[in-house]
């Protein structure tokens, strides 16, 4: 199972309650949470993803199990601008090469977006995770942290190196600029 | 202010009659491009549902006072939803019944004309999709060309006129829409024809469509008349009927002529349609009315709805028949095609009875626009 916050019942429902019901819930989601939408009306696969696009939101993927859909959304709000403030950086092209010759990829995007689609041979810690799991990582190997855009692995960044990674990348700008090939565990 | 439900029949008459209609299409925006109602004087707005959750004040002044308003989306909930808030806001409007879907189900019977002795020739047009089935009737029996797959379309009709249908026939395995032409004969006991070069994957039992076959309905004796012409598919057979129509099935379109490719063939089988349409029909008499198998564009309709048109004047205006250098054809028919219809290879499938899905698979199976043609 692909790991969400919050679950929604959809099933049974035909257009446009699918939509009406997903745009309620994901008013009470914060920003960065995904919401899981079970449904059952085949229209959804196009619409989700279009109502998505056109309020900003995350569309991160689908699956089908028994004639349900799960769709999975993760609600962005960009009224807030961060500013990357983390140094080094490094673009995505490079980091395949790199990590060929010992680096890690860390993918600190949240579980289900790394689930549909993240470069081969990546480390998943979720940013929110990242504290927990610091043991995991190694302080001698080169890390490229990379999210969907740069601004989460801007923040993991900055918290591997309070927590004293010195070897630490930003990769910028992020999985949206991605051209390779994707690895997918659903 | 009201709200009207209308079905798709009513649709269907503005299309014909050449009214005005204000089209509020409410499905996303892909499928709108892809495929929406089509009228010689339909104006539209396609605004997705969702983008009207909050609201329509915004799009009000885009919405005409002065003229009938249509929302239209996939299967009728949203469009019933945004209806009802355009109405909400004092407005006039309908909306479709059963959405795009039931407008790509519904077929339009036209009369095309009178044959010997009393005979009839009927066209069912499906507006919403392009494709285009007959009906032949004389005395009290009946003949069935391409029928789509709405079968009580056509066993009502004939009730209605009284007769009983005796032959169906398919032009060809068709790759865009599901054919009715079996069930229609397994519920009439009528004999099914269908060309053996196409249905050699056929699970079923069937008639040996042959070159040259005639067979004759009714005591008057119209003749239906075989003739092999291949191209579209290996063996497509056109039918010359009481020696005044035409049918060409997916060979020869009004403003265009048919692809090879849809049996992933268009290499082998371009040379069978230029053999067909520039030597073979050339032998016909110009005077045959030419009638296809689907329509593409509004704009390939007569006045009165139906799809006809002389052979002659096809020589004359038809681009795909005006082309002299052979490798140029070849090439139009083999690049740039356009899309191939929405799941032709398991349409394909269901024609020849490999697997049988449920109405509403077949329903998802035939959405989308027809695109059997190149122009």
């Amino acid at each position: 199972m692909v790991k969400a916050d919050v679950q929604l019942d959809a099933k049974g429902l035909s257009c446009p309650m699918p939509i009406v019901k997903t745009k309620k819930a994901m008013s009470n989601l914060v920003d960065g949470q995904i919401l899981e939408i079970q449904s059952t009306d085949k229209g959804s696969k196009a619409d989700l993803p279009a109502w998505s696009e056109s309020v900003g939101h995350q569309y991160i993927g689908v699956t089908e199990e028994d004639g349900v859909l799960f769709h999975y959304i993760r609600k962005c709000s960009n009224d807030t601008v961060v500013e990357k403030t983390y140094e080094p950086t490094i673009s995505i092209e490079q980091i395949e090469e790199r990590a060929k010759n010992g680096g890690l990829i860390l993918d600190v995007r949240e579980e289900a977006e790394y689930a549909f689609g993240h470069i081969n041979g990546a480390k998943s810690i979720p940013m929110g995770d990242l504290d927990e799991h610091l043991d995991e990582l190694d302080k001698d190997q080169e890390i490229y942290v990379v999210c969907r855009t740069g601004k989460r692995s801007d923040l993991a960044a900055q918290k591997l190196a309070k927590a004293g990674f010195t070897k630490v990348y930003n990769v910028l700008p992020g999985m949206t600029n991605w051209q390779g090939d994707l690895t997918k565990t659903i | 202010m009201t709200i009207e439900k209308w079905p798709a029949s009513k649709i269907a008459r503005k299309v014909i009659e050449n009214q005005k209609l204000f089209i509020l299409d409410v499905r996303n925006h892909d499928a709108f491009e892809d495929w929406k109602i089509e009228g010689h004087q339909f104006e539209y707005l396609n605004i997705p549902y969702f983008e009207l959750l909050d609201g329509i004040e915004e799009i009000l002044p885009k919405i005409p006072t002065d003229q009938d308003v249509l929302v239209v989306c996939a299967k009728e909930g949203s469009s019933k939803m945004v209806a009802e808030m355009l109405s909400d806001a004092g407005r006039d409007v309908a909306y479709l019944e059963g959405g795009m879907k039931s407008w790509s189900m519904h077929l339009e019977p036209i009369k095309v004309g009178d044959l010997t002795d009393g005979g009839e020739i009927y066209q069912f047009v499906r507006l919403g999709k392009g494709c285009l089935s007959y009906m032949v009737i004389s005395g009290d029996e009946a003949a069935v060309i391409d029928a789509v797959r709405f079968k009580d379309v056509f066993l009502e009709f004939a009730k209605e006129k009284n007769v009983t249908i005796k032959h169906v026939f398919d032009t060809h395995l068709h790759a865009d829409h599901i054919s009715g032409g079996r069930q229609i004969a397994a519920a009439t006991g009528a004999s099914y024809y269908l060309s053996p070069k196409d249905a050699e994957e056929a699970v079923f039992d069937y008639t040996a469509l042959e070159d040259g076959l005639t067979v004759q309905v009714g005591t008057s004796k119209i003749e239906v008349g075989a003739l092999y012409s291949p191209g579209h598919t290996i063996g497509s057979t056109s039918f010359v009927i009481d020696n005044k129509y035409l049918l060409t099935g997916d060979i020869l379109f009004i403003d265009s002529i048919g692809r090879p490719d849809l049996a992933g063939l268009a290499e082998d089988w371009v040379g069978d349609l230029r053999e067909t349409l520039y030597r073979r029909y050339r032998e016909l008499a110009e005077d045959l009315i030419v009638l296809p198998a689907h329509f593409m564009i509004i704009d390939e309709l007569n006045e009165d709805g139906t799809v006809a048109k002389r052979l002659g004047d096809l020589f004359a205006e038809n681009h795909g028949l005006n082309i002299k250098d052979e490798a140029e054809f070849r090439s139009v028919v083999t690049e740039n095609l356009p899309p191939q219809p929405n799941a032709y290879q398991q349409i394909r499938q269901v024609n020849m009875g490999k697997i049988t899905p449920d109405q509403d698979e077949q329903t998802e199976m035939e959405i989308g626009p027809n695109r059997c043609a190149v122009r």
